[in-house]
């Protein structure tokens, strides 16, 4: 119940685009058309999903102060915790290029869609972002650590599937010269920002 | 060689060439930290720190990295810097620190940072380079600084945390905008940004 109570909040209420901006620069540059929007969505929540119980593993047995111990006593007082970003993101990139990889392998069509995006979703800050998270609130297990990234990752597939969406019906209309392209984009996911802040009110 | 030609890497970032209003780079930073202005204010300083010594660094290295795993050495440089601001920021401004949360490690993947590395200091000299990462880090700094002006102002009524809109007027009727605090105002703020600047300079028109 704790679990699914995450899920929907982290898919919601904490959305990765409209609560933390996170993901964004990607988030802008590739929401032209609904097709390629929705396969970064999808590479982007496959990654979150894998990364999350890993580098949960991670701090919890390498990062956090004590979490030596199962090496051994003399090693129980060290503290390597401001060895984690380093760690996290030589993961990150490890892992997105060892996906690279297989997805080539084994789904050449999907890999020719998604193109130079899928190298990357290495710097795509939603992933650190979820990482770091995920390291401040302490979860208690790799599972939950996976269930956050999950819902995460369909936070913010749903995000870009939205506004690449909205683009496409935009084409065809007015808008006010100075503010065509980019600046327009800006107002509308402001404007989803503030019609996905209404789940606020949900008390999970 | 011309002074002018010198510090084209260092002016243009500024209005012409603002790297998050034109080049649309490292949104996410500048929007999630400026409801106030004080943290707006630090961010800047700590990318434009980054932003500049990894540009110089990376331009130092750029005859040595092998193409095919540049953007793993590029991130190994800016995480080893980003630590460093991280610690500095953590002794010296505990409260900031808290405040900025997530958003200092972020800078990592701040996509400003990958950016000008990728497209000035891998082709450039470290001078150049140096002016150039300056010269981003003051753009971007610039449009955060405006945005938490704004918000901060409209937002709570204060600037750096004193209070600027007299309490008489408050006793009279006005009321801060709730609503300037939010995540989604800083988007529109930015969006205003884009429309100004893009009304004067038409040549950025789409």
């Amino acid at each position: 119940m704790e679990n699914l109570n995450l899920f929907i909040r982290s898919i919601f209420i904490d959305n990765m685009i409209f609560a933390y901006f996170l993901g964004m620069c990607s988030f802008l540059a590739v929401s032209k058309n609904v097709k390629t929007a929705f396969g970064l969505g999808v590479a982007v929540c496959f990654v979150l999903m894998i990364s999350l119980p890993i580098t949960w593993c991670i701090n919890q047995y390498i990062l956090m102060p004590g979490a030596l111990s199962w090496l051994g006593e003399e090693y129980a007082s060290t503290d390597l915790s401001f060895l984690g970003l380093i760690m996290f993101i030589a993961v990150i990139a490890a892992l997105v290029q060892i996906l690279e990889m297989v997805i080539e392998k084994y789904a050449p069509a999907l890999y020719n869609s998604l193109g130079i995006f899928l190298p990357l979703i290495a710097v795509n800050c939603a992933i650190l972002g979820a990482v770091l998270f995920m390291q401040q609130r302490e979860f208690a297990d790799a599972w939950t650590a996976t269930v956050y990234g999950a819902g995460s990752g369909i936070g913010w597939l749903l995000a870009i599937t939205g506004l690449a969406a909205i683009r496409e019906r935009l084409s065809y209309s007015q808008v006010p010269k100075p503010l065509r392209g980019i600046g327009i984009t800006f107002i509308i996911t402001g404007l989803m920002g503030i019609a996905f802040m209404s789940f606020l009110g949900i008390k999970l | 060689m011309n002074l002018k030609k010198t510090f084209i890497p260092l002016v243009n970032p500024i209005s012409k060439d603002n790297p998050v209003i034109v080049q649309v780079l490292g949104i996410c930073s500048a929007l999630a930290v400026t409801s106030k202005l004080e943290p707006a204010l630090v961010m800047a300083v700590s990318v434009t720190a980054v932003l500049s010594l990894a540009n110089v660094i990376i331009s130092l290295l750029r005859n040595t990295i092998p193409q095919s795993i540049r953007i793993i050495v590029q991130l190994v440089v800016v995480a080893a810097l980003v630590v460093v601001v991280d610690q500095v920021l953590k002794a010296w401004n505990y409260e900031v620190s808290k405040a900025l949360s997530v958003f200092i490690g972020l800078i990592i993947t701040n996509c400003i940072i990958m950016g000008r590395l990728e497209a000035f200091a891998l082709s450039n000299r470290p001078w150049p380079a140096f002016l150039d990462g300056i010269g981003n880090g003051i753009g971007y700094g610039l449009i955060l600084v405006i945005v938490g002006f704004f918000r901060e102002l409209f937002g709570s009524g204060t600037l750096m945390g004193y209070q600027i809109f007299p309490q008489s007027w408050y006793d009279a009727g006005y009321m801060n905008n709730g609503l300037m605090i939010l995540p989604p105002m800083a988007l529109i703020v930015v969006a205003c940004i884009i429309w100004v600047h893009r009304s004067y300079n038409k040549d950025l028109q789409e």
